[in-house]
């Protein structure tokens, strides 16, 4: 029987906050570094979910967003190639509506289910943008989720699932609108949440023959903290059957939203209990899952609660609006302008780049990033190991703070990293603060885009200090 | 292998005025250069019989050279070598002297940074992934001083107060060098409070960014004496180039070993032992305050970790022992990167014929260039020595 056989999240370093100048709500939430995206956020989900386990396994990738940074070019073959997954495996995007996520959940499942793949990873991932200063901007959360979807050991089964698909023009972002819109709210709430996911819930619990009470936790899509509280009653059932939605600390993460509440259920979930995630957007899919004798996760992953609680303030609204370019500022334009990368080098470089490739020399097992023909300490020929790097911990031996290298957050930190086990490499560091970084800091690498040149967003690995709870 | 001393001589040098020259093109900045050196050779520009061009952003070919100077029909190649170029471009010009090919030949290093419209140093690179951080030359040698100061203990206020002292030191001697892009005075206390740049360095511990050119008119020591009696002789030409990048993980960022090299072959070459003792002044690639400290002991100048005593000491200064960057070095005389190298020479040339005007030294019998371009890990450095006719 196909179920989860493992989880994952992501939330991002920063909240804008109470601790946040210039920020006009008492709520937090999550908000992605100006070098983050969907993208680079499902990867630090699917590498939580994916720690310590045998990624060679993994036969399909689907990715879930509504904020793929291309509209023509596939994001999942971004985040298998940082994920370090075989060539030989199916991915798509799943994209445009807010339960994409657990639409692919779905696919995944009737996959699994069919025959056609062993484990399918699945992550949900988004940062929609809010006007500046409006509600959704206030109410909207960054984050990712990440699920292996197995047919054996697994920690959660899947149990039924019930889906409406209906036009609704309730929240809408049209190509090349930076921001969401929403009609009315009282018709949104009415005629769009409450009556679609309202039916949704009933026709699951109808189809699987059980009432409110038989549900352990619901993982339940809403906008904000009070039409959570208020749908949750209306549908019947009781505050401790409900999945705390983390408002006013994470936010509404869009299509991560109700993959990452099913995550923090099952960090959880009693044995035998029943999770329920039900998300909505054009429609609702229900989906059930039935935790087993021994649900939770394996060792090493954060987790979303993990990565909830090892957040920081950011220090000001203007910081956030130059993140999300809602301010364009002069430092910008100070470095002469960047050209293009060159594409058949990003394709040559790729295992190096976004598999974050070092290499261990057979002949003296020194290990050097990147990886060299001639080893650059025995000068063995052609004789080496490849070696991914972008798992494995690191500290820094030196660094540097430049206030020129026209960043978004200057001054870049600059950190020479020695990684556990042998390998140096010159990184950026990103999440940083400048009071915490000392040689000795330890470090983690973390996918990241550099920068968009030519409509091309190119990802590399940076450093980032090591994400324990702070 | 019998090395190239006393085998060459330098018969005229000549050297523009750096800085930010607006008023002239690299054409100018040439002619200016090469005629100085022709007049101070007595030579013409037909008597010329080939030429290197050192320029590391301004032009690809030597044919620049031949335009400006109408130099017809001579061969002439374009030398890059980093910010080692000029001392590259007359390396190069030195051994076809020394293998008799030519008789009479031209080295000139140009640079005209200043049309970038940046101000910072803005040199075009092949198309590439464009991953790698971006470490402008700043943030590269503050990794450096970072470890320097975390290895030796330095607390950051000493550390930025020696660095401070070296900044201050060269720009008292950019007040006697005319031609220098910058020549006023500059306290260790302004350079320690200057805003930061890249941390732990400030803005006073960064050379400038300048426009200039520098010539040198090399020939054998037997044609020189027909021309002049204070020619100069080259006693030893030591180029590094660093394979390891950062990637040796045993590696310690407290010295940069291509310095070490380099220097080692020249001494070799020039039959020196004692450094410290032997070389009169030195012409160091200063293009950061920590650079010239780590240069002090990657020299043989100062023990390992005992530079910032002899900074303390005042060993480097005009009165010192061993005084470094008599003209101001890159911090002061300014670094128009392909003519750097030259311009170093034209120092020790000016100082060993007691041409040196008020910062002229008593004894100057043997100098020291030092370049060094690159980065950490992955340095192209070059080390030449001079000396006056025995």
């Amino acid at each position: 029987m196909a179920g989860i056989a493992a989880f994952g999240g992501y939330v991002p370093r920063y909240r804008l906050g109470a601790a946040t100048d210039g920020w006009n709500s008492r709520a937090e939430r999550a908000v992605a570094n100006f070098d983050e995206d969907s993208v680079s956020m499902a990867v630090a989900a699917g590498l939580d979910c994916l720690a310590g386990r045998d990624r060679g396994l993994i036969d399909g990738l689907l990715f879930a967003t509504t904020t793929p940074p291309y509209a023509e070019k596939g994001c999942a073959s971004i985040i298998a190639t940082a994920l370090d997954l075989r060539r030989d495996i199916f991915t798509a995007d799943i994209t445009d509506v807010l339960r994409a996520g657990t639409t692919a959940l779905k696919q995944a499942l009737d996959s699994v289910a069919a025959g056609s793949a062993r484990q399918v990873l699945v992550i949900a991932s988004d940062n929609r943008q809010g006007a500046p200063r409006g509600e959704a901007e206030r109410n909207s959360g960054d984050g990712a989720a990440a699920f292996i979807i197995s047919r054996d050991d697994v920690i959660a089964e899947h149990e039924g699932h019930y889906n409406i698909t209906e036009n609704m023009m309730d929240v809408w972002r049209s190509a090349g609108d930076p921001f969401v819109r929403s009609w009315e709210d009282r018709f949104a709430i009415e005629e769009g949440l409450e009556r679609i996911l309202g039916d949704a819930v009933a026709g699951y619990m109808e189809r699987q023959g059980i009432s409110a009470r038989d549900v352990g936790k619901l993982a339940l899509y809403a906008p904000d903290g009070r039409r959570h509280t208020q749908l949750a009653r209306q549908l019947g059932f009781a505050p401790e059957q409900v999945q705390d939605g983390m408002f006013g600390r994470l936010g509404n993460t869009g299509t991560a939203f109700v993959p990452m509440l099913l995550a923090a259920a099952l960090e959880d979930a009693a044995p035998g209990q029943l999770v329920v995630a039900a998300s909505y957007g054009d429609g609702s899919d229900v989906i059930g899952f039935r935790a087993a004798a021994h649900p939770g996760n394996g060792q090493g992953s954060h987790g979303v609660s993990g990565y909830l609680n090892s957040g920081r303030a950011l220090d000001s609204y203007e910081t956030y609006a130059r993140w999300r370019d809602v301010w364009v500022t002069d430092a910008a334009s100070r470095r002469p302008q960047a050209q293009s990368p060159s594409v058949s080098a990003l394709w040559r470089e790729g295992d190096r780049n976004i598999r974050f490739y070092g290499a261990s020399c057979n002949q003296c097992g020194f290990v050097q990033y990147p990886p060299q023909r001639v080893c650059v300490k025995c000068q063995a020929r052609d004789d080496s190991t490849p070696l991914r790097l972008s798992d494995r911990p690191g500290r820094v031996f030196t660094y540097s703070m430049d206030y020129l290298a026209g960043t978004t957050d200057t001054p870049l930190v600059i950190a020479v990293v020695d990684f556990d086990g042998g390998g140096r490499a010159l990184c950026m560091v990103t999440d940083r603060e400048l009071d915490e970084i000392k040689i000795g800091l330890p470090v983690e690498m973390s996918f990241r885009k550099l920068r968009v040149v030519n409509g091309i967003h190119n990802y590399y690995w940076k450093a980032i200090p090591r994400r324990a709870a702070d | 292998m019998s090395g190239i001393k006393d085998r060459v001589a330098i018969i005229g040098m000549g050297c523009t005025k750096f800085g930010e020259r607006w008023d002239a093109s690299s054409a100018d900045l040439m002619v200016e250069a090469a005629y100085e050196a022709y007049e101070d050779a007595g030579i013409e520009g037909k008597d010329i019989q080939a030429a290197w061009l050192g320029t590391v952003a301004s032009f690809r070919t030597g044919q620049p050279l031949a335009d400006a100077l109408k130099l017809d029909y001579i061969p002439i190649s374009r030398v890059e070598n980093a910010c080692a170029t000029a001392t590259d471009a007359f390396r190069n010009a030195c051994y076809a002297v020394a293998a008799g090919v030519y008789d009479i030949v031209l080295a000139l290093g140009v640079e005209k940074l200043k049309d970038s419209g940046f101000s910072g140093l803005a040199v075009p690179e092949a198309p590439g992934a464009d991953v790698n951080p971006p470490v402008p030359p700043p943030s590269q040698f503050a990794l450096a001083a970072t470890r320097y100061f975390h290895e030796y203990g330095i607390p950051f206020d000493e550390g930025k107060r020696t660095l401070a002292q070296i900044a201050s030191k060269n720009h008292h001697n950019g007040t006697m060098s005319p031609k220098a892009h910058f020549q006023r005075e500059v306290s260790a206390e302004q350079v320690a409070n200057a805003p930061m740049v890249a941390w732990p360095l400030g803005l006073f511990d960064c050379c400038g960014v300048s426009d200039g050119a520098a010539a040198a008119i090399i020939t054998t020591p037997e044609i020189a004496k027909t021309f002049r009696d204070d020619y100069i002789l080259v006693k030893g030409l030591g180029l590094s180039v660093g394979a390891f990048g950062i990637m040796r993980n045993d590696w310690d960022f407290t010295h940069f070993p291509e310095s070490v090299r380099a220097s080692q072959s020249a001494y070799q070459e020039a039959g020196i032992s004692d450094p410290r003792r032997e070389i009169d002044l030195a012409m160091v690639h200063d293009c950061f305050t920590i650079t010239e400290l780590i240069i002090y002991e990657d020299l043989g100048f100062s023990p390992r970790g005992q530079a910032s005593a002899d900074v303390a000491a005042g060993t480097f200064t005009l009165e010192g022992d061993l005084p470094v960057n008599t003209d101001g070095g890159l911090k002061c005389f300014g670094h128009p990167i392909g003519a750097s190298g030259i311009r170093m020479i034209y120092e020790v040339y000016k100082q060993l014929q007691g041409n040196a005007g008020p910062r002229q030294l008593q004894k100057a019998d043997l100098g020291l260039t030092h370049n060094l371009g690159g980065r950490p890990g992955s340095f192209t450095c070059s080390v030449a020595l001079f000396g006056t006719r025995e």
